[in-house]
């Protein structure tokens, strides 16, 4: 066995490892399409994707339509609390804070990724679900939902558009001071544009982690399958749907279950999409410039 | 080297353990031995495994498989020859296949709202009333003037269906009911929330919540035992014919005094 042979069949080694997470990834899809179809044949496309009531035993009518809102409404309420505390807590750590404050906050919040989903979900129900009982209602609600999801999406959204503001060419901003402008303007005008490809795909991809998120979400958001009017209403997404009815589930339940699977599926695909056409756009207008 | 290190210690341990494998298989045989596999109700799991252990330690060449899955599924497993023992935690019903059913316990519903709460009685309408949303307020039963948060298990799940069953009737429990997805959650939920109510397995209750009476009868193992309280359902092991063999044995061990103590010591009811 010379080191010849191990040189020219190591790429046939490495070929077979990527092939297997493609083949996994195949699999999921046709296993999850194929459970999938009988509800799609029964129920009818429109019907299931549009269809506003859920009630698989009592009414056997599955109507997906207020997963879907739940879904969306707890992403963007997260966003549209993450993405400015994000972007502000990227800009110190890359630009304004002293090295080490940077050395003990950027640490802190790798860690945030690594606390399991469970735990935000305890936090929401002895936190912010009492909190949110507060202002009004049950607190099981897309508000609390969307708390609970803000924090597990920050440390996504810092990190990556931490390292995409510190990727900005030094001369950008060496011109722009050499302008006159200060480090404000600086930040605000040249560094986040500059830098806006990364942070993009940052946002993205906290998008992606948020609409994934279930165990939290069945904790927090109260779970009832209705298109929530408030804040304060109780919801539920199409992830934590799948995860709290699938172990009773069968027959036609089980496949409207494993049609949830598809439709979060194709939304995460488009998330991920997206934000690989953001982060190669940015790649190659950094070459241009 | 070192890979070679690595693969010493591995392997001692796995030949160990395949030598104590086969002495354990080879070693001693008594008169009843065998597989028995059981799956369905998760109300009926945790009982089933505390017996499926009792009657294992009776009979060490038993091995009793116990699975969850749901009273749906014990019923369709046990009727399709998959399973040795279905477990359904509700009464069969008309559209349910035929099976041989063995009485293992039973399991009553209390009515929960926090330990805060003024209110000790509902009648069964007022009950029902509150679950569909035709009562909405506290002030309605005779307590504060607070909305009521109604908190319930998801479809499908046994104590919902014994609870639609055997309190609801044909009324629907209401759609933005709060859910929960498991009897510890329901009582978390309930005991959090000053003006929750919600629905609980008896052997769950605790002094972190409330049980209401029903109809001015409590909610106690007493009253569920001697038919007063009404919200009772079965438990039941279920068998495509008359077991006979081992799962008779086991069954039988389950039924018999023995299994009712364990039955007892879970806090469900037992049948005599």
């Amino acid at each position: 066995m010379s080191r010849y042979f191990i040189d020219r069949n190591a790429k046939y080694l490495v070929l077979a490892c990527a092939s297997i997470s493609f083949i996994i990834l195949a699999a999921i899809a046709i296993f999850t399409l194929k459970e999938a179809l009988p509800a799609f044949q029964h129920v009818g496309f429109i019907q299931l994707i549009f269809g506003k009531t859920w009630s698989p035993i009592d009414q056997g009518k599955f109507g997906i339509l207020p997963m879907i809102v739940g879904s969306l409404a707890v992403t963007l309420g997260a966003m549209v609390l993450a993405i400015p505390l994000g972007l502000g807590c990227a800009v110190l750590l890359a630009e304004v804070a002293p090295h080490r404050v940077r050395q003990f906050l950027r640490p802190a919040v790798e860690i945030l990724v690594g606390i399991p989903s469970v735990v935000y979900g305890l936090v929401g129900i002895l936190l912010i679900v009492p909190l949110i009982r507060h202002i009004g209602g049950t607190g099981f609600s897309v508000a609390a939902g969307a708390l609970v999801l803000t924090a597990m999406v920050l440390p996504t959204i810092i990190s990556i558009s931490e390292d995409s503001i510190r990727a900005v060419p030094r001369r950008y901003k060496e011109g722009a001071f050499a302008l006159g402008a200060t480090h404000w303007q600086t930040i605000w005008h040249v560094l986040i544009p500059a830098a806006r490809s990364g942070i993009t795909a940052a946002i993205i991809l906290g998008m992606g982690r948020a609409i994934g998120e279930a165990m939290a979400m069945i904790m927090v958001i109260g779970n009832a399958p209705i298109i929530p009017h408030s804040l304060l209403n109780p919801a539920s997404t199409l992830a934590s749907r799948i995860t709290l009815e699938i172990n009773y589930a069968s027959g036609l339940q089980q496949n409207a279950l494993f049609a949830i699977g598809v439709v979060l599926f194709i939304m995460v695909l488009l998330i991920n999409s997206i934000a690989m056409v953001f982060v190669r756009r940015g790649g190659q207008a950094q070459d241009v410039c | 080297m070192k890979i070679r290190k690595a693969w010493k210690w591995l392997l001692l341990p796995m030949v160990a353990a395949l030598l104590v494998a086969t002495f354990l298989l080879v070693g001693c045989s008594s008169n009843i031995t065998g597989t028995i596999t059981e799956s369905g109700s998760t109300t009926v799991q945790p009982l089933a495994e505390k017996l499926a252990g009792a009657f294992k330690a009776k009979n060490p060449e038993v091995n009793v498989v116990i699975q969850g899955g749901g009273t749906a599924v014990g019923i369709k497993a046990a009727n399709d020859g998959t399973v040795d023992i279905g477990a359904a935690s509700r009464e069969l019903t008309a559209s349910d296949p035929t099976l041989v059913k063995h009485l293992l316990a039973r399991d009553g519903i209390a009515i929960i709202v926090p330990a805060s709460n003024p209110v000790t009685n509902l009648t069964k309408d007022q009950v029902i009333a509150i679950f569909s949303g035709n009562i909405t307020n506290w002030s309605q039963v005779g307590g504060p003037n607070k909305p009521i948060d109604v908190v319930a298990r998801e479809e499908g799940s046994g104590t919902r269906t014994a609870f639609q069953d055997l309190v609801m009737g044909k009324v629907l429990i209401k759609a933005d009911a709060i859910l929960q997805s498991s009897n510890g959650a329901i009582k978390t939920a309930v005991s959090g929330d000053p003006q929750a109510v919600g629905f609980l397995s008896l052997g769950y209750l605790d002094s972190s919540v409330k049980a209401l009476a029903m109809n001015g009868v409590p909610a106690t193992e007493e009253n569920a035992k001697n038919g007063t309280y009404p919200v009772v359902r079965p438990l039941y092991f279920l068998t495509k014919q008359q077991p006979t063999g081992i799962v008779k044995d086991f069954i039988d061990f389950c039924t018999g005094p023995d299994g009712q103590k364990i039955v007892a010591e879970e806090g469900y009811i037992t049948i005599k």
